[in-house]
């Protein structure tokens, strides 16, 4: 029996009728397209489907679309906002914190989150954060960079930026 | 370098232009592509290791809504035969079928398949597929599957025996008679699963007769050179698309029965088919890496001088022959074994054996991590035997910076090395002097501290196309460029390497940039689509596409500029001799305020009515680059451990490295290939490594049970660098994509075994887990109650 749900991504609310056994991360790759967020396992091991779900870095695959009813969900497709790129995306680009890309978009939305919730980060606590999130080309060394550096940054223009999700419920 | 103009771009630490659109989630991978009526195929994949398949019932799975198709191995036998690309002497082949149609060899060989609209209907009709199998008799172990009396993977062939590979120099007998000092050592390099974290994809579909078929491949002409000559289609009607693609390491350089099959169907069926793999059952259907048991003797003097090398070695194919995996034990490690040393005599005899096991290929180094870890473990057991430090036996029996190039032991000659240098830069780093003070320190902390060295050598640059063919290899090893200047000096190039992750968009166009005098920026590099690119491109593996592929781009890129430089001086009426191409601007020297803009010079050779004489219009050119011999790049890697006295638990408290791959295009691209490669190193050496119990289940089945490192499992990595050019290629490059995997191996376990010596223990066989560890220390009676 479908089931009807509304879930806000990047700012947009899509209702729309769902299978009660679909994953948010396949609601967000098929049903809304936004292939931006990827899939790289299947027992919640990679990072790879992480999105934001009201503010929190959420595995997409070890959750039900419905699950996500009325939520405000983030993906990396909403990270820039205008054509302005977050400080994690250019830190990323600057640091060389990506090879494939394929794990990249959860690591960002990952950092994101822990960055709002500890913006001055020792790099052991970074790789404590991100140890839910598996890259196999870059050994996470300039990832660490980049999170150090864009916390840095982050912190310069705190105020003038608001929160990526424009409603935190935790 | 030939280019006139200083290297500008060549060596700089340009940003990625893969970047932009990999950050904003804009990037296409292979599952990201969907097309309208598309269908969804799913395998249904033998649960035993080794079984007759008797019937497959497929009624159940035809009935059940929204299935299109169900197969069997048998209607699908016109797919055709998975290709070998290497044959090597003795080489008993085997047939290998996408779907097996007499019987499954291992745990998840592929017995039937279903098509439906949606891959949900898919899995529950394949669940609906009932297979009478008969269980047979199975073998794991590569050892035994060589002993008489063995289950027999593939009966035609009458045995397990794959090939048997000498490879003899000097005289081995006298090596041991001379001998001082002789150490025997079973060395064991476990099987690892490569875990690209983009799973395999295939998307196709038929239009106009004509198939497009995307895939997660590290080879896209090879895909669709089979797939032509497989189904029966004009090349000129198969084009391949390698989108963007999540990484490799050697796991996507196959043509898999996945890329057959749904180019079949698509064909077959009239309709787009897509095929995901899922993570676990990547883990069965995708190829796994390593595999080797070897019994190794090392023949010494007292003063630390090796005289010679015995190694006897199984490698483990499991239960078919893909693509590449007949090289890899043999062309790929035996060569290359004896290092960064001079060796006098050496003696290596490698068997391969068939087991019900899933396929072992190419993982990141491919027969040189198993070769680095031989060597290097066995240097590390030779200083303790004889108590001098490793670092100096590995100095005294280096190859001389003035004895290249160096023909080896084992038949081949080493373009050009000076290890000395890489060396002492790393004890540097590593602080090597002082570390016995940390030894004693950790030591008063109830801990066990070691300090391990890797000096590794590599094969990289595959290869000479006749050398390929004289040592079986079934395909040459040049690579295609191509580069296109259009009418307004816009810039395309086309490569035949196939990226994924490694940045050749980037470090392509500096290439290209420096030969043409213009900026990067202004330079598009193309990949991945066989019906843009060049008629044949090889593609990206074994560290081959700088060597090769760059070198290919600088070669087009000059011929381009030669045209350049002719048109310019016709336009500004000089000789050629004096014309310079720098800056986006084409002058007679000295002259710099009467130039030519770069868009000047396209645009004439196009309007082509004001050439010099004789000369064609256009501004393009096309070259298919085959190097003279491989590349050898080089270095030095140390690791740093603390042990857990209590716990077992191994830190690496620091990683130090010396690496010399020639000249570097882009150093930033170069230590980030470094960073990878050492976490996968690591990876081998500390907590990777594939499980079978004796019924061939793999016990390691997920990423819950296999342990990919995170970025708690590894520490920062201290780089630095020494530049020995190489005269294999005009730019001096040689390869850096698998160096970190090599080099880090030995590295870690030799720091672990080092810490671990004052308890007498001499060897441990990797994955050096804390379990592992913490039972070692307790059996030495060391280990605190
Ligand atoms: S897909 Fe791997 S954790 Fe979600
Ligand atoms: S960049 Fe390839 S997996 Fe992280």
């Amino acid at each position: 029996m479908p089931h009807a749900v509304a879930v806000t991504v990047n700012g947009t609310s899509y209702p729309r009728e769902i299978e009660p056994t679909l994953l948010l991360v396949e609601y967000l790759r098929e049903t809304l397209g936004l292939t931006g967020t990827h899939v790289g396992c299947d027992t919640s091991q990679c990072g790879a489907c992480t999105v934001l779900v009201d503010g929190r870095a959420t595995k997409a695959c070890t959750m039900l679309a419905v699950q996500a009813d009325g939520a405000e969900v983030i993906t990396i497709e909403g990270l820039a906002k205008n054509g302005d790129m977050h400080p994690i995306q250019r830190a990323f680009a600057k640091e060389h914190a990506l090879q494939c890309g394929f794990c990249t978009p959860g690591l960002m939305i990952t950092a994101v989150d822990f960055l709002e919730r500890n913006p001055s980060p020792s790099d052991a606590e970074i790789r404590h954060a991100i140890k839910g999130n598996l890259c196999r080309c870059t050994g996470y060394h300039n990832i660490v960079n980049a999170i150090r550096s864009a916390s840095a940054e982050m912190r310069q223009s705190a105020g003038a930026r608001p929160k990526v999700a424009a409603e935190v419920k935790r | 370098m030939t280019a006139s103009t200083t290297p500008t771009y060549i060596g700089a630490r340009v940003a990625r232009k893969e970047d932009p659109r990999l950050i904003t989630g804009e990037g296409t991978f292979t599952d990201d592509v969907t097309l309208p009526g598309m269908a969804y195929l799913t395998l249904v994949r033998s649960p035993h290791a080794h079984a007759r398949i008797r019937r497959i019932d497929t009624t159940a799975a035809k009935k059940e809504p929204g299935v299109v198709a169900v197969f069997t191995g048998k209607d699908l036998e016109a797919t055709g035969m998975l290709p070998v690309f290497i044959t090597v002497p003795s080489m008993s082949g085997s047939k290998h079928m996408p779907i097996a149609t007499d019987k499954a060899r291992y745990a998840g060989d592929a017995v039937a398949a279903v098509v439906a609209d949606s891959r949900e209907a898919a899995k529950r009709a394949a669940d609906l597929i009932a297979v009478d199998y008969e269980p047979l008799p199975i073998v794991v172990d590569a050892m035994k599957a060589l002993e008489p009396g063995a289950p027999i993977v593939h009966e035609e062939l009458g045995s397990n025996l794959v090939f048997t590979y000498p490879v003899k120099g000097g005289d081995i007998d006298k090596a041991f008679k001379d001998a001082e000092v002789k150490i025997s050592q079973r060395i064991v390099n476990q099987r690892l699963i490569p875990n690209a974290i983009e799973p395999r994809a295939v998307t196709a579909k038929f239009e106009a007769g004509e198939l497009t078929l995307w895939s997660t491949t590290q080879i896209p002409h090879f895909v669709q050179l089979i797939a032509a000559l497989n189904l029966g289609l004009g090349q000129n009607k198969v084009r391949v698309i390698a989108p963007e693609v999540g990484g490799g390491f050697g796991s996507k350089l196959q043509v898999y029965a996945e890329e057959l099959l749904v180019g079949f169907l698509a064909k077959t069926l009239g309709r787009p088919v897509k095929w995901t793999e899922e993570r676990r059952e990547g883990y069965l259907a995708t190829i796994h890496g390593r595999d080797h048991v070897s019994d190794v003797e090392l023949a010494a003097k007292r003063d630390g001088t090796i005289l010679g090398l015995r190694v006897r070695t199984v490698a483990n194919v499991g239960a078919y022959l893909q693509a590449f995996a007949p090289g890899i034990p043999t062309i790929l490690h035996v060569f290359i074994v004896p290092g960064a040393y001079r060796i006098p005599a050496f003696d290596y005899e490698m068997r391969g054996a068939y087991t019900n096991t899933t396929p072992v290929d190419a993982y990141r180094g491919a027969g040189r991590p198993e070769a680095a870890y031989l060597i290097e473990r066995m240097v590390d057991r030779l200083a303790d035997e004889i108590r001098m430090d490793p670092a100096e036996v590995r100095r005294k029996n280096f190859i001389a910076a003035d004895a290249f190039p160096f023909n080896t032991i084992s038949g081949i000659t080493y373009d050009s090395g000076n290890y000395e240098p890489a060396l002492d830069r790393a004890l540097a780093m590593a602080d090597y002097k002082g570390f016995e003070k940390r030894r004693a320190e950790a030591k008063t902390r109830g801990n066990y501290r070691g300090i391990g060295i890797s000096s590794y050598v590599e094969i990289c640059g595959l290869a000479p196309s006749k050398v390929n063919a004289a040592l079986g290899v079934g395909w040459g090893g040049y690579e295609s460029a191509r580069i296109r200047v259009h009418a307004t000096g816009s810039v395309q190039v086309f490569t035949g390497t196939s990226p994924h992750g490694q940045g050749h968009e980037t470090s392509w166009a500096q290439i290209a940039a420096d030969a043409l005098g213009i900026s990067p920026n202004d330079i598009e590099v193309r990949h991945g689509d066989t019906f843009e690119s060049p008629g044949m491109g090889v593609g990206t593996f074994g560290s081959r596409s700088l060597a090769v592929g760059g070198v290919a781009v600088h070669k087009a890129a000059e011929k381009v500029r030669e045209k350049v430089v002719q048109i310019g001086a016709h336009l500004l009426e000089a000789s050629p001799a004096d014309v310079v191409v720098a800056g986006g601007k084409v002058f007679v020297k000295g002259v710099p305020e009467k130039a030519k803009n770069f868009g000047d010079i396209s645009m004439a050779a196009y309007l082509a009515n004001n050439l010099p004489e004789g000369m064609e219009p256009g501004l393009e050119a096309t070259v298919y680059y085959d190097p003279p011999n491989f590349t050898f790049p080089f270095g030095t890697h140390i690791a740093e451990v603390e042990i857990d006295g209590e716990t077992g638990t191994v830190q690496i408290v620091k990683y130090s490295a010396c690496d010399d791959c020639g000249r570097q295009i882009n150093p930033m691209i170069v230590e980030g290939q470094l960073h990878g490669g050492i976490t996968q190193g690591i990876g081998q050496a500390l907590y990777e490594g594939a499980v079978y119990d004796s019924d061939g289940q793999l016990l390691s089945g997920s990423m819950m049970e296999y342990h990919v490192p995170t970025a708690e499992d590894v520490p920062p990595f201290d780089l630095d660098s020494t530049e020995t050019l190489t005269n294999t290629n005009p730019l001096g490059v040689k390869g850096i994509g698998e160096a970190g995997t090599i080099g880090s191996t030995p590295a870690a376990v030799n720091a672990v075994i080092d810490a671990l010596s004052p308890l007498g223990i001499k060897h441990l066989d990797m994955p050096l887990t804390p379990e592992k560890l913490w039972r070692a220390i307790r059996a030495s009676g060391e280990g605190r109650r």
